[in-house]
């Protein structure tokens, strides 16, 4: 049905921190831009993230995460940008055309120049007892308190000290909930020590190279059981300890959302620390299908501000392709966003990054890029 | 029950005092006696710098690597501005010479119900323990949109480099 497809320069799929930030810029420079989520609500995880973000002031650190988003939607309005939301997209074909599902029917969207930034989903963790309720994603309990302001329990044990659980963890305590502990497989804390710092002087104890045993319960979760493993991850008999708990919560990691990228046929590899399976990209975000862009976790896991700047650079360059900015223009605005996210990816946790990174555009280079 | 939890568990998270001045990250004991002065429990190098804005003599110092470590200028009033700017929440003003047996810390507080001036409180040292009995001497906000409070507690003088945290009894 022809009249049913929507004709823009740039559509832009996910209107979280990356998908906002790549509107913004577009809209900026007056192209017909047009937002899709599949959720009810826009900011991605922005909303749910209390908290002050890292960085420095042109990363807006210092901001709360729901600060950043309120300060992106507005932005969006000011400059008439449609976010379409409860807008799953189901389709990206190479021609740009996306079906997607609009208010109960099929709609059809036709682009010139399509931004992927779809973002990342919790990782799940197996055990017996997995499926009691109680036993959630960090995510989805800091969803609960922090969006909703539902208390999903009155004492937790949350599994994986990276920052997500560091994190969820001070949030549940803000919320009331008591955190017997923090379970976590590796013998470091992944996340940043400050987050750390904050839920220790709270007196939470952190159980290192420990994982969970099992969660049991009567129709939901009353106790979970957790025990020290050794260097192969093999359980030690004789360690598990049982706390009584009504909420676990699972924070082990992201994974990116690739399936739109990977459905329409686009070039992946597979990068651990970037979260998995990720679409081949440049530097400037280009993948592997002309005109298609990532941005954000959906290229490889970060934070929340190097998904907004990577959120303009993928801009940038659909401006570039249509012709909106002069070449001059756009080396000067992508080298300036390129000198951002490497600000952000210095130090003992950035330079992982950076360097997969590396290796990913690399990769793009040997296994996309026909010599003519 | 807590040291029950705690026997096989390592101590991540906690500061190490002695690292902290062997690098020059933590106040002399002369800095100390000269007057209320902060203290930047940063350990990491991580992408951060609004400590070094919030700080109006520019006595923070960090520069264009935003990852490096902050470094404090001894100079530093204890003016307190940094204490809610740092998103990591490790930023403390200490006054070792707040009365003749009490000294203050003022910390990074995000909890409620906020306890009020003049409260009794437990204070607790870098791994949640108590430490000793304190008492809330100001509460503040620095504007209106800061939802993070700059808390201060009065306590006995030894214990002016252990507190770093607060507990209202009555809140369990």
């Amino acid at each position: 049905m022809a009249d049913s497809v929507t004709q823009c320069e740039v559509a832009v799929i996910g209107a979280g921190p990356a998908g906002l930030s790549a509107a913004v810029q577009l809209g900026e420079m007056g192209v017909d831009t047009i937002v899709l989520d599949e959720k009810p609500a826009a900011g991605g995880q922005l909303f749910k993230q209390i908290h002050k973000f890292f960085g420095s002031e042109r990363h807006m650190a210092g901001m709360r995460g729901f600060e950043i988003g309120r300060l992106l939607l507005e932005r969006c309005e000011n400059l008439d940008i449609p976010v379409r939301l409860n807008c799953p997209v189901w389709a990206l074909y190479p021609d740009k055309t996306l079906g997607t599902t609009w208010q109960g029917q099929s709609a059809a969207i036709a682009a010139k120049q399509v931004i992927v930034a779809t973002g990342a989903a919790e990782n799940a963790l197996s055990f017996p007892g997995w499926t009691l309720p109680g036993v959630m994603g960090a995510g989805a309990a800091q969803t609960l308190v922090n969006y909703h302001r539902v208390r999903p329990g009155e004492r937790a044990l949350v599994v994986g000290a990276g920052n997500v659980g560091l994190i969820v963890a001070y949030q549940l305590l803000q919320a009331g909930i008591e955190v017997v502990a923090i379970a976590e497989a590796m013998h470091t804390v992944g996340g940043y020590m400050v987050h750390a710092s904050k839920i220790r002087r709270m007196g939470v104890p952190f159980a290192m190279n420990h994982t969970v045993v099992s969660a049991e319960g009567a129709g939901r979760v009353e106790r979970c059981t957790i025990a020290a493993i050794d260097e192969s991850f093999n359980l030690r008999e004789g360690t598990e300890k049982t706390f009584d708990v009504d909420l676990v919560c699972i924070a082990v990691g992201l994974s990116p959302a690739v399936e739109l990228c990977a459905a329409m046929g686009m070039e992946m590899t597979h990068v651990g620390e970037l979260g998995g399976r990720i679409p081949l990209h440049d530097s400037v975000l280009n993948t592997s299908i002309d005109g298609v862009y990532v941005a954000g976790d959906v290229s490889g896991v970060e934070e929340a501000s190097s998904a907004m700047e990577e959120g303009r650079l993928a801009a940038v360059s659909a401006l570039t392709a249509l012709g909106r900015i002069s070449r001059p223009q756009s080396d000067e605005m992508k080298s300036e966003i390129a000198r951002s996210l490497a600000q952000l990816r210095r130090g003992p946790f950035g330079m992982t990054v950076a360097s997969r990174k590396e290796d990913v555009c690399r990769r793009y280079e040997e296994q996309c890029l026909k010599i003519v | 029950m807590l040291e029950n939890r705690l026997k096989y568990m390592v101590e991540p998270g906690v500061p190490d005092l002695g690292k902290l001045r062997a690098e020059g990250l933590y106040p002399s004991e002369e800095r100390m006696a000269a007057g209320p002065v902060a203290v930047l429990e940063c350990m990491q190098q991580i992408p951060c710098n609004p400590c070094e804005q919030a700080c109006p003599h520019g006595f923070i110092r960090i520069g264009d690597d935003i990852t490096e470590m902050p470094r404090l200028d001894p100079a530093c009033t204890g003016c307190g501005l940094c204490v809610p700017s740092c998103p990591g929440l490790c930023i403390f003003i200490l006054n070792g010479s707040y009365s003749e047996t009490e000294a203050t810390v003022t910390m990074p507080y995000e909890l409620l119900p906020l306890p009020r001036e003049g409260e009794a409180v437990d204070a607790l040292d870098r791994q949640g323990g108590r430490v000793c009995a304190g008492r809330v001497v100001k509460l503040r906000a620095l504007g209106a949109a800061e939802l993070c409070r700059s808390l201060t507690v009065a306590i006995p003088k030894k214990f002016v480099h252990d507190v770093r945290h607060i507990r209202r009894p009555a809140s369990g």
